[in-house]
């Protein structure tokens, strides 16, 4: 009970990162269990064209009059399972080769970084046309695996920093004196104190293949069939949506429910960083 | 004390309670702390980290962060036959003050100054954001502050701060910070991080400064041996409080209070034989909850019931010796002997 | 101490320590720095920052490789000695650092900081046995009741007894020499002394020996009064010899310098000190070490023509001191 207690007061010490984190369950939520509740409106109702929202249409109905909000609900698991995915591999991608580059030094470490270097002057979107052109992209694990390895260069050179960095720390020095071993030294002195900044860059990089995500989706580079946010906007965009004042419901939906979604995961950093610091951890 | 009643003085504080926001409650950074820097006079506070001496040196200025308030008190300032409050001046009040009354030199001289700016635009700077509108006679002041510091003016002022050396630095900073001759002059710290020879260069700077300018100085330092080197008074602090104030004589050979006979016997000295050295047992309190009474009873081999229930005030126990302590007359009389017993025990 | 019968337990031989700074560029952080000690010796390192102190005892902890030069643990040379020898150094010397809120994993709680060596090591069979030792250890350290210690994180504990759990640290693999890089200059006076009187006790009853490294001679007089003071110029042992010695009869004029210019909790005897004048207050880099001895763009007794040319080596002056100064050499410089 007293443990609970703790752990709502350390959840709730950073009011943003509070409000972050129920977002972020708000939106996991209706992606997840919502299709459960919400049916997904797909007929075509001629005579309810960009209605404004209702009691029955919560968010208004698209260009063929079908409900925006349970588009909405529908349109979530696929971009929160892509960026999580994404987010996963990239981040272990950099943590193992940026820890490996930083501990490993000489030829392993100019390997990893000639590598690093080389994927990141890769440019995505081109690539990722070029791929679509190749491979079939209804596959969300398939699309989440190919965002992932394309972004793990950036982190991979900034864990690789922070690893530089705790090396030379006095209490690692100390651990090496008392020859606790590599494997010690990383799992136990080093990976601890890098855990926050993983985790903030764990979202950082789930927001960042959102965006990579629903960009493709919407420029039509990826021919992603099915109900995602980024389709939505697409639709809404080749329908000529920006033009009809009627319409702003439509375009504004998938583009509020993305931008909410990224505000939340950042504001989620926030607690993030709280909960890995055992500073706060203990005071509170 | 009718003697030194008459001398002119600087800065007279009269109970200054400050006090600063934490995440776990009211730090009482400085209790009640009263105390008059005659004109001309180096009056040292000595006291180990978090005793307040910092957040004192703070106040007198005005320059605490957002978190931290002067709760009640006076610091008179007194020049010319001109008296003031300090604790009531405005902010634009407070910059005409600040440097050309009262100088700081606040430590970490590594950091005190832009990186991108020679030495000479830094003066510059300084000098045009309080009112100076000529070049040559800036310059002309500067070439004479440098000369008391030893510096050559022609060489440093044209340097970036990176190419000076750490007490070349330190230099700059005294003589930036003495340059408008202000009256009162405080300093923090000023030979921390140096090195030893360094650390002597600033020492003599500073003593035939003090001898040439007159100004009066407060000095603040976690360094016993530096107050034993400049100061005038030397007044301790503990938890907070001002626990004792005497002349550098009485401080160091008839302290009455335990505690500052614990820290001057905590030191060793180079000359003469090795001394056994005296432990002051458990460790300085928590400032949020300081304990009642007087506040280092639970580390002080002269503590009774009276000490525990009853904070001491500071009286004159001595003619210019003034101490916080209910015992005074028993460390008077043993000479602080209780002290290093406890720890043989 | 007998120091007569005592081992050879720790020695560098003529150990030179190089840093690359660029491609082209190093720069000599120690040269030809030799000295040993005995088993339960102190050994004291004296002098100002940079003048290669920390890195003679990151050498002589096994924590840095030396360019050239032996180091020799029980008379063996620990860099080409075989696997089971180096092992055997590495946990017979350990490290106490200077700053206790660098030193300690602020993600562990005491007792993983104590208990990970005691149980790597199969000194502590279990976990409960380690916690035992644990305890013991913390009560060695004065952090008494123990109990009150083990569940802690370091930021819960004061700079002084953060400092006791790096020694309770350095103490679980049972070390016969202990290398302590300032290890009190950080500390409040009050708790510093207990701190200084706590390894000088491990000294007594454990018979660890150290390389106590401090920019502080009034504390290096007071620890290593019956050990040995070794003073460093520019990566360069100037004056080693018997504490009392160095201390009140100093032979280089770098240490006379030193002892002259440092201030004393004591005014009278502060504001009385004959002090050395330097010929200058700039103290040259690395990277441009001046010929000669080094000391001589600074020294009060400078020789043009002697002392840029040759530099001095170490050699015996009186009552078991050596120093290398050339003026020392024929005749003891004029007090």
């Amino acid at each position: 009970m007293e443990s609970l207690r703790r752990t709502f007061r350390l959840l709730t010490y950073n009011k943003v990162g509070f409000i972050g984190l129920l977002g972020v369950i708000f939106f996991v939520l209706m992606a997840f269990v919502g299709p459960y509740f919400v049916p997904l409106d797909t007929k075509t109702k001629v005579d309810k064209i960009y209605e404004p929202p209702s009691k029955t249409f919560w968010l208004g109905t698209d260009s063929e009059g079908r409900d925006i909000f349970s588009q909405i609900v529908h349109g979530g698991k696929d971009v929160l399972v892509v960026a999580f995915l994404a987010g996963i591999i990239s981040t272990t991608i950099a943590v193992v080769l940026g820890s490996l580059s930083a501990l490993a030094g000489g030829g392993v470490d100019g390997l990893i970084m000639a590598l690093a270097d080389i994927v990141l002057t890769i440019p995505q979107f081109p690539l990722l046309a070029v791929l679509a052109g190749l491979v079939k992209f209804n596959n969300v694990t398939l699309l989440a695996v190919i965002l992932g390895v394309l972004s793990w260069p950036a982190l991979t050179r900034a864990i690789r920093a922070q690893v530089l960095s705790l090396r030379e720390r006095e209490f690692v020095e100390a651990a090496r004196a008392l020859d606790l071993g590599t494997k010690h030294i990383i799992l136990k002195e080093i990976l601890p104190n890098m855990m926050s900044y993983i985790a903030i860059n764990l979202i950082f990089a789930m927001t960042a293949a959102i965006y990579a995500q629903v960009g493709l989706v919407f420029l039509g580079l990826v021919p992603f069939s099915g109900h995602n946010w980024g389709v939505m906007l697409s639709l809404a965009w080749t329908r000529g949506a920006i033009f009809f004042k009627d319409s702003l419901w439509y375009i504004m939906s998938p583009v509020a429910a993305i931008a909410l979604f990224q505000l939340s995961l950042i504001s989620f950093t926030r607690l993030l960083e709280e909960i890995f610091n055992p500073r706060l951890r203990t005071s509170v | 004390m009718a003697e030194a009643t008459q001398t002119p003085y600087t800065l007279k504080v009269e109970n200054l309670r400050v006090s600063y926001q934490a995440e776990r409650g009211k730090v009482k950074a400085v209790r009640d702390v009263s105390f008059t820097l005659q004109k001309g006079e180096t009056l040292a506070f000595i006291g180990e980290s978090g005793c307040g001496k910092t957040t004192l040196g703070l106040s007198l200025i005005r320059l605490l962060p957002t978190t931290a308030a002067i709760e009640q008190g006076k610091i008179i300032y007194h020049h010319n036959g001109e008296e003031f409050d300090i604790v009531n001046l405005s902010e634009k009040q407070l910059r005409r003050f600040r440097w050309r009354e009262f100088a700081m030199i606040f430590q970490g001289a590594q950091n005190a100054f832009n990186p991108v700016l020679r030495i000479w635009d830094q003066f510059w700077e300084t000098a045009r954001a309080h009112g100076e509108t000529n070049k040559r006679h800036l310059r002309e002041r500067v070439e004479e502050t440098f000369r008391l510091v030893q510096l050559d003016p022609d060489r440093v002022l044209r340097a970036y701060p990176h190419q000076l050396s750490g007490g070349m630095r330190q230099r700059v900073l005294i003589a930036l910070g003495l340059l408008l001759k202000p009256p009162l002059v405080l300093l923090d710290e000023p030979t921390t991080a140096l090195d030893i020879l360094t650390q002597r260069s600033v020492i003599d700077v500073l003593r035939d400064l003090k001898s040439q300018m007159s100004f009066s100085l407060i000095l603040i330092s976690h360094d016993l041996s530096l107050a034993a080197e400049l100061a005038d008074r030397v007044a301790t602090m503990y938890a907070g409080t001002l626990v004792e104030i005497a002349t550098v004589w009485d401080a160091y050979y008839r302290p009455l209070h335990p505690y500052t006979a614990g820290l001057i016997r905590a030191v060793p000295t180079l000359s003469g034989e090795r001394q056994d050295l005296v432990s002051i047992p458990g460790s300085p309190p928590d400032l949020i909850s300081p304990p009642t009474g007087c506040a280092f009873h639970p580390r002080c081999p002269y503590a009774t019931d009276q000490c525990r229930q009853n904070t001491p005030t500071l009286i004159e126990a001595e003619p210019n010796h003034m101490v916080a302590c209910w015992h005074w007359d028993e460390v008077a009389a043993d000479g602080g002997a209780r002290m290093k017993e406890q720890v043989e025990a | 101490m007998s120091t007569q019968e005592a081992q050879e337990l720790l020695s560098l031989h003529h150990v030179v320590m190089e840093f690359k700074v660029s491609r082209r560029a190093t720069v000599r952080v120690l040269d030809d720095v030799s000295f040993s000690v005995k088993e339960g010796e102190i050994l004291c390192l004296v002098g100002e920052s940079g003048c290669g102190k920390t890195t003679s005892g990151k050498i002589a902890a096994g924590l840095l490789q030396p360019t050239s030069g032996e180091v020799r643990f029980r008379g063996q040379n620990v860099w080409t000695a075989d696997k089971a020898t180096f092992r055997q150094y590495r946990r017979g010397v350990q490290i106490i650092h200077q700053d206790p809120y660098a030193s300690l994993n602020p993600t562990q709680r005491v007792e993983d900081i104590l208990s990970a060596p005691l149980l790597r090591h199969k000194i502590a069979r279990n976990r409960r046995e380690a916690h035992q030792q644990v305890l013991d250890l913390l009560r060695t350290v004065d952090l008494t009741p123990p109990e009150d210690f083990i569940k802690k994180y370091p930021h819960q504990l004061s700079g002084g007894q953060r400092q006791r759990v790096s020694i309770a640290r350095a103490l679980t693999l049972r070390p016969q020499f202990l290398v302590a890089d300032e290890a009190v200059s950080m500390l409040d006076v009050s708790i510093r002394v207990s701190l200084l009187q706590l390894l000088e006790r491990l000294r007594d009853q454990m018979g660890v020996a150290y390389l106590f490294i401090t920019h502080d001679l009034a504390v290096a007089k007071y620890f290593a009064w019956e050990g040995r003071i070794a003073v460093m110029y520019l990566g360069r042992i100037v004056e080693i010899g018997p504490t009392p010695q160095i201390i009140n009869n100093p032979q280089h004029p770098y240490t006379r310098a030193l002892l002259s210019a440092l201030p004393e909790a004591d005014p009278k005897a502060t504001r009385s000190k004959q002090r050395v004048h330097l010929r200058s207050l700039d103290v040259p880099s690395l990277l441009n070490v001046p010929r000669g001895c080094s000391f001589h763009p600074r020294c009060p007794l400078f020789e043009e023509g002697l002392c840029d040319g040759k530099v001095p080596e170490l050699h015996a002056a009186s009552n078991g001191v050596q120093v290398a100064c050339h003026l020392n050499e024929n005749e003891k410089v004029a007090a």
